[in-house]
């Protein structure tokens, strides 16, 4: 049928290469970085600066090049690391990224992928998909940043956020107690489960960096400030305030159990690397138990060997 | 004699394929002969002859034998099957492997299909190649899960929100379920998106010949890899009239790939300008290249005054009608929509210029006979055959009806 349509803005290589600052390349970090994308998106006080440094830290300190990670985020303030990052790195649907990242991996085995994703991303949503992802032990590295609420959509409950916290949608308190993450991970078979804050930079890249070592599903839970859609609502002030709360709040209680991890408002943060245990990732089940029958049939039917 | 190793293979399925070679077996991705199999398998053997090593997916009624195939049949080959939680699990998985260099394919019916929809946006939007079957059955919700339906016509040019192009393609038997997964893979790697086969729950499951013929005949078309230099290259250039060839991730390209509006080099961008370029883009590699994508099969159509407009398992007994029309000196003619999307729109066009009616017998309350109706216009009158699911018209009924209008 008859189209009328605007008249096209072609797409300007050029124009483009030269608003990327002139000076990309000084920070050490900038080779980590896709050149141009600086400003980000978050706010001031976010703590999404601080995690994203640590991971970037981690993969220099590991002497890992570029091209062996992958990162794969879902749809969240917390999605939007995937955009800054210099690697491979897919942006998908809400609450997606984990299987998203299981068809990935299980195609490019010595990739190190990353899940960098949200509190309502990976656990409300994406639930589903977490507990199945570490029933599996999918070669996986979980990196779920919490802010304690919906942040991208202005500041709505989530599923980690404490009874009686109030947010957009909880304008009188909120009604449901939060989830206990790292218990829910270990619960569901995380061979590596650890829980830090933006206060903790330095644990936060050993416990990045250890994940790198390791096979099978890690999960580290990064807390981090959101002051427009979780301190605010609060009373807790600047990102600032937020951290000198978990410096008064949070307890390092490395291997502590999981499940006493739990968060309540006012109370005490544990934080620590919790839990570090070893077991057949799902590739490795998946060659030793089905593919070798399989070829040994194969072969037992060719030689005339009824299968 | 062990093929596990703790050291992973650098390329996917190196390993397997070494292990092949060394022991020196018979590979059997394409298993050339004549079997004796229902469309379901089918499907999955087109899906391993195309190359597809990497199956994720969930068991729906009638699609499970798919799954079930590729589980046994995957090891064989060097190819990893996994069953996911759920479809939406399924779908995103497998635009995962695909990136990851691994062509890939799931398989799912009318209630996965809705749960699949916005992931397929995701593929679509971030031109994903890989094949989704859809073995239709009546609907809508729970429906009649063992019985036969074609109510997803629609659905697979519209069912995600937003706008792209759709190409989906209606094996009529077992045989075609073969041969047309396997043109569904090329057609992925060719214009860079999520393809579905639509068949339905008779050709799954009916059990036919289907001659698998030797590797050299068959055309598979490979993923193009990128030719220019990383500063130089646009994963999502949509100057040319196809889609920019697909950087593999760890192949040093560092692509950012999204489901948010973004320009040619994946940077999302949050502009109406922009987002002229990129749907357009999207719908135009396939509305451009309709002509090259449309197959039909048309008997009879040169002197036909009435012409019946079938596909899936309603163009057998369509067929049939025809022939026992013809022996009569009826002047019917069918047309059978092999690519139901895109829709032979001219095609239609043209005919109406002579046929007067054309009438359109499908398993649903009318799906593509409005595309016909839309096509048709004024020229010629349209008439829809409809069951709204769990039986096949029989050629007695079409012919009954198609006579009404001789």
């Amino acid at each position: 049928m008859e189209t009328i349509l605007r008249e096209l803005q072609p797409f300007d290589k050029e124009a483009m290469d030269r608003a990327i600052e002139k000076d990309h390349g000084l920070h050490p970090d900038d080779k980590f970085l896709k050149p141009g994308r600086i400003p980000h998106i978050w706010c001031p006080g976010c703590g999404l600066g601080v995690v994203l440094t640590c991971f970037i830290e981690a993969v220099r300190r590991k002497g890992l090049s570029v091209d062996e990670c992958a990162v794969v985020s879902g749809i969240g303030c917390t999605g939007r690391v995937a955009g800054y990052l210099e690697m491979d790195t897919y942006h998908t649907t809400h609450g997606r990224a984990l299987p998203f990242a299981t068809g990935l991996v299980l195609a490019k085995p010595n990739l190190k992928v990353t899940v960098f994703s949200g509190d309502g991303d990976l656990f409300a949503i994406g639930g589903n998909h977490l507990i199945h992802a570490a029933r599996r032990n999918i070669d996986l590295k979980v990196l779920c940043v919490n802010n304690f609420n919906y942040g991208m959509t202005g500041g709505q409950v989530a599923p980690t956020t404490p009874l009686e916290a109030k947010t957009s949608t909880t304008p009188l308190g909120n009604a449901e107690p939060g989830f206990n993450l790292p218990h829910l991970a270990h619960a569901s078979g995380a061979v590596y489960v650890a829980r830090w804050t933006t206060y903790h930079p330095r644990q936060l890249v050993d416990s990045i960096c250890r994940t790198f070592e390791k096979k099978g599903l890690t999960f580290i839970e990064a807390i981090a400030p959101c002051p427009i859609g979780y301190g605010r609502p609060n009373k807790i002030g600047s990102g600032l305030d937020e951290m000198r709360l978990y410096r008064e709040m949070s307890e390092v209680r490395n291997g502590a159990d999981p499940k006493d991890a739990e968060i309540t408002l006012g109370g005490k943060i544990m934080v620590g690397a919790f839990v570090d245990t070893e077991r057949p990732d799902f590739l490795e089940n998946y060659r030793t138990k089905v593919v070798a029958k399989a070829q040994q049939r194969a072969g037992d039917r060719q030689k005339g060997r009824a299968a | 004699m062990s093929v596990c190793s703790r050291q992973r293979g650098n390329e996917f399925g190196t390993q397997d394929r070494e292990y092949i070679q060394e022991n020196q077996m018979v590979p059997r991705d394409i298993l050339t002969g004549e079997h004796f199999i229902h469309g379901d398998a089918a499907c999955a053997e087109g899906g391993l002859a195309a190359g597809c090593r990497f199956f994720a997916g969930y068991p729906i009624t009638p699609a499970t034998e798919v799954a079930e195939s590729m589980a046994r049949r995957l090891p064989e080959v060097g190819g990893v099957y996994i069953q996911m939680e759920d479809e939406i699990a399924s779908m995103a998985a497998i635009l995962g492997a695909s990136w990851g260099g691994v062509k890939s394919m799931t398989s799912t019916s009318g209630p996965g299909f809705s749960l699949m929809m916005e992931n397929i946006g995701l593929g679509m939007m971030t031109e994903t190649p890989c094949v989704v079957v859809d073995v239709q059955r009546a609907g809508p919700s729970t429906g009649l899960p063992t019985l036969v339906g074609q109510a997803d016509m629609m659905q697979a040019r519209w069912g995600s929100h937003g706008d792209y192009g759709c190409i989906a393609l209606v094996p009529a038997s077992p045989q075609e379920c073969f041969d047309l997964t396997v043109q569904a893979f090329n057609l992925a790697e060719i214009y860079r998106q999520p393809v579905f086969v639509m068949t339905d729950e008779v050709v799954g499951h009916t059990t036919e010949k289907v001659v698998i013929p030797h590797r050299d005949k068959l055309k598979i078309v490979e993923r193009p890899k990128p030719s220019q230099a990383r500063g130089d290259y646009l994963p999502f250039d949509s100057s040319g009239p196809y889609p920019a060839p697909m950087a593999m991730a760890g192949d040093g390209f560092h692509v950012h790939v999204t489901g948010l509006t973004h320009d040619e080099r994946g940077y999302p961008v949050i502009t109406d300008a922009v987002q002229e370029r990129n749907i357009r883009h999207i719908v135009n590699k396939i509305r451009k290249n309709a002509d090259k994508i449309i197959q039909v099969e048309m008997i009879g159509l040169e002197d036909a005054r009435v012409a019946i407009v079938a596909y899936g398992c309603t163009s057998r007994a369509a067929r049939q009608a025809v022939e026992n029309m013809r022996k009569r000196r009826f002047k019917a003619g069918l047309l059978r929509l092999i690519t139901a999307w895109p829709f032979p729109s001219n095609l239609i066009r043209n005919l109406a210029e002579r046929i007067k009616t054309f009438v359109v017998p499908e398993i649903n309350y009318g799906q593509m006979a409005y595309e016909v109706e839309r096509t048709a216009g004024r020229k010629a009158k349209v008439v829809l055959m409809a069951i709204m699911g769990g039986s096949m018209h029989t050629p007695g009924e079409i012919e009954e009806a198609v006579g009404r209008y001789l």
